[in-house]
């Protein structure tokens, strides 16, 4: 079988309407390029595979970034090295069609090392054409990742070295170790023969993704008479002489007769089902929210302090929800980074009657200390008139201010009494209820099995919310 | 629908995906990570896309090549990630191709750390990437405005074929507070111009490259055109006790919260200041602060930010030297207490 490299396929736009000037007919490769034999042969196999009607074809920078001249296919042209992570985005949205991404060396081996490694480990299914011609054709003859050592470029002008520039990189070679990829061939464009043995990988590698088996990739060894300053003739021969030595040519790895067709299919959901998929349905309340309204006449900022791990967050954001079903307004907002993960966690919550401007709590009416550095830290801000509520059970000293009210609660040893450590918050939670007046208990009990939808976990919570409760009520007699 | 008690990062993706989004690139960075973290969980679940990118840079050109076949597309990152974005977002402007960028910013410059600042406004608002380029600028306080704005970031970017970011700061993203959910949206526009590969799309072209230097002014000229059209028609902002205002104090994002507070108990003092919040950033309210600066009552401006100062300059360009402009700034991750706040903004008032 032989390659007419002269017949225009109907892969390719009839006249090449967006070429600027008054050649639409030709392309602007110039003479014995291999770039317009490779467009040829994916342009032929797109039209034989009946794939040119829902092909994306994806353009780089570098010589072929005007590839959406010529190819009649949807086109994209993308930044310089991305055009894996384009690819991607357009694949994912568009599974059904098929995409090729078409990179030269410089814009797939060197900027975009990153992108077409991930696109091949995570195994996308897209079709990469890569032309190795060890030189960067478009910005003008310089060095590319796979340069040949002594080769001469415009940045290599004494001839890459070992010492300064390091190996070539043979990237065919890279992506045939990755899991992923199903198939991936080195092929060249030096003469009749090799076209032929390319043809087969360019359709092999667009074959494999109409059949949705996964990642493809084909390097071609290519010509760039101009930035290597030879003929035609001798750049074929010296792909056949000297590159080829360097990039062996072959199939590294093929598994795609053996692997299952992916299923891309997108199962979008109709848009009246997304609220409840995403957690949006009403809450059936069992209570009517307006008999929970009641009147505080202060509005409480609260600081809660511990270790990580002892429910300081959540408590602060139950104390919220029951403010927010109390048609408060609520703010809650934690320390959050590094030093959370560390082993502390402190969070701020305001309840207000009025907008609330800063969420952040400087000075707390309420300071809640689950542990001592925390009681230590934060005592000194509490306001004048305020409580500090602590963890007695944990925590060996007491508070040293007068000015506020000081409420020892054995927290831990409660949950630890009731089975579980974790509810000591839930204690501290019934003991707030149950000496101020800002928190309903009626309201709280209400609002628990919002929180615990699992029936042991609202249990044991509501006995620990009644245990604080009580020694709540103890402490406000 | 729910009145829902969440995080300001968490109503973002809600309510991305009840304005249709259903692809999520992202690269996981402290503050803005639970917006990954509740895409990750939520896209799945309506049988959307969520994909951890190798980088930000993937991320934005995945965005790029969904955002190209049409579907609405969004990332989101902090600060030192969005600068990491500002290839990709040149590319997507130049290329008139809506999407969503969320940045919940964080101290800089550098690896900084991850407390909230304000100072990506310059690098966000006049743009940031390579050209003459603008992106639409939100600006949300809440996280009801969370939602809403990125709601709004959506329609905005389908409208006028431009990405859309939504400007906020680390305290904004991680504070949890009611919100409200909104219906889903269920209309629409086309997207006439987008490349699907198909017959009735193959007119079509996402391309960012214009050779000759006519065809590229023009391009630029059509864009600028883009901008004025947003400027004249797109400006949100919210006033505060401005009507009979000495001193005009204008901030944004938290800073507006603060303000808000400050401006009440300046004015149990008898002391006459209001309030400026600029909702969209990028288009900024420049006619409504000139218009300030020409009411007689109006003696003064104040800028208060987290940052050096870098939207105090867009408030000067509209006061134009009509009346002095003030500002009080804090680094670093520092928010400037309402004390400190009431006081600096007393001694602004005083140096007049």
């Amino acid at each position: 079988m032989s390659v007419n490299i002269l017949g225009k396929s109907k892969g390719f736009y009839d006249r090449y309407e967006r070429r600027p000037g008054t050649n639409k007919e030709q392309t602007h490769y110039c003479p014995g390029c291999g770039h317009g034999i490779l467009h040829k042969l994916i342009a032929e196999a797109l039209t034989d595979f009946g794939a040119s009607e829902n092909c994306v074809f994806v353009s780089p920078v570098g010589c072929s970034v005007f590839a959406y001249y010529y190819f009649n296919a949807g086109n994209i042209q993308a930044a310089h090295g991305r055009a894996p992570a384009v690819a991607t985005g357009v694949k994912r949205a568009m599974p059904e069609s098929i995409v090729i991404s078409y990179q030269g060396d410089g814009d797939l081996a060197a900027i975009g090392g990153n992108e077409i490694l991930h696109a091949a480990n995570r195994g996308e299914s897209i079709t990469v054409f890569f032309v190795n011609n060890a030189i960067y054709g478009m910005t003008g003859g310089q060095m590319a990742p796979t340069t040949l050592i002594g080769q001469k470029t415009t940045t290599t002008p004494y001839g890459r070295t070992l010492k300064n520039e390091g190996y070539p990189m043979r990237m065919a070679e890279i992506i045939a170790s990755l899991e992923s990829p199903v198939y991936v061939e080195r092929v060249m464009l030096a003469d009749t023969r090799s076209i032929n043995a390319a043809r087969k990988a360019v359709r092999k590698g667009i074959m494999n993704q109409i059949k949705q088996k996964g990642f493809s990739f084909v390097e071609v060894l290519s010509t760039c008479p101009t930035g290597w300053k030879m003929t035609a003739p001798q750049s074929q021969e010296w792909i056949k002489s000297t590159l080829v030595k360097n990039f062996p040519l072959g199939v590294l790895k093929d598994i795609a007769l053996q692997v299952e067709p992916l299923d891309l299919s997108l199962n979008l959901a109709p848009s009246s089902r997304v609220p409840k998929l995403i957690g949006l349905e009403k809450e059936k309340l069992d209570f009517d929210p307006d008999s929970m309204k009641i009147s505080r006449e202060i509005d409480q900022e609260i600081k809660i302090a511990g270790f990580g791990g002892q429910g300081v967050l959540s408590l602060g954001v139950w104390l919220s929800e029951i403010g927010m079903h109390e048609d408060l307004q609520v703010s809650w907002i934690p320390s959050y980074g590094p030093e959370m993960r560390g082993g502390t966690a402190n969070c701020h919550v305001k309840l207000s009657h009025n907008s609330i401007g800063s969420p952040l709590v400087t000075n707390p009416t309420i300071l809640i200390a689950m542990n001592r550095p925390s009681l230590e830290k934060f005592e000194a801000d509490v306001i004048e008139g305020g409580a500090v509520l602590y963890d007695s059970s944990l925590i060996d000293i007491e508070p040293t201010r007068k000015d506020v009210r000081s409420i020892p609660i054995p927290a831990t040893e409660i949950a630890n009494e009731l089975g579980n450590t974790r509810i000591s918050n839930v204690v501290i939670l019934g003991v707030l209820a149950g000496f101020s007046d800002f928190l309903d208990p009626a309201v709280v009990q209400r609002v628990l099995p919002l929180i615990f939808k699992k029936r042991h976990l609202l249990e044991i919570n509501l006995k620990a919310f009644q245990r604080g409760l009580e020694l709540g009520r103890e402490l406000l007699a | 629908m729910a009145k829902q008690f969440v995080k300001g990062n968490e109503a973002v993706v809600k309510g991305a995906i009840l304005a249709g989004c259903r692809a999520y690139y992202g690269y996981p960075i402290t503050p803005a990570s639970e917006i990954a973290h509740a895409a990750a969980q939520y896209m799945p679940l309506v049988g959307g896309t969520f994909l951890q990118a190798e980088s930000e840079i993937a991320a934005i050109n995945m965005v790029y090549g969904a955002a190209g076949t049409g579907i609405r597309a969004m990332t989101a990152s902090s600060s030192p990630g969005f600068s990491l974005k500002q290839e990709g977002l040149s590319y997507l402007a130049g290329a008139e191709l809506p999407c969503v960028v969320v940045d919940i910013m964080r101290g800089g410059p550098g690896l900084g750390n991850i407390a909230p600042e304000q100072s990506d406004y310059n690098q966000v608002v006049k743009g940031g990437g390579h050209g003459n380029y603008k992106n639409i600028v939100v600006a949300p306080n809440s996280a009801q405005e969370m939602c809403d704005l990125t709601m709004l970031a959506f329609d905005l970017a389908d409208k006028y074929r431009n990405p859309a970011i939504v400007l906020t700061d680390g305290f904004i993203g991680q504070m949890m507070e009611p919100v409200d959910f909104p219906e889903p949206v269920t209309e629409f526009a086309e997207k006439n111009w987008a490349v699907r590969g198909i017959d009735s799309d193959r007119i079509n072209l996402v391309s960012s490259i214009e050779l000759d230097p006519d065809d590229l002014e023009r391009h630029n000229q059509k864009l600028q055109r883009k901008y004025e059209i947003i400027l004249n028609n797109e400006v949100r902002l919210e006033e505060y006790r401005l009507e009979d205002a000495d001193f005009v104090v204008i901030g944004y994002g938290i800073v507006s919260r603060l303000i808000h507070t400050a401006v009440d108990q300046l004015r149990e003092e008898g002391v006459k200041v209001g309030m400026l919040r600029p909702i969209t950033l990028m288009p900024f309210p420049t006619r409504r602060i000139k218009e300030l600066a020409g009411m007689d009552h109006v003696k003064a401006f104040s800028v208060i930010e987290l940052s050096n100062g870098q939207m105090v300059d867009d408030v000067r360009l509209a006061v134009n030297g009509a009346k002095p402009v003030e500002f009080y700034g804090r680094m670093g991750g520092n928010v400037p207490a309402i004390k400190e706040l009431v006081h600096e903004i007393k001694r602004m008032m005083r140096v007049l």
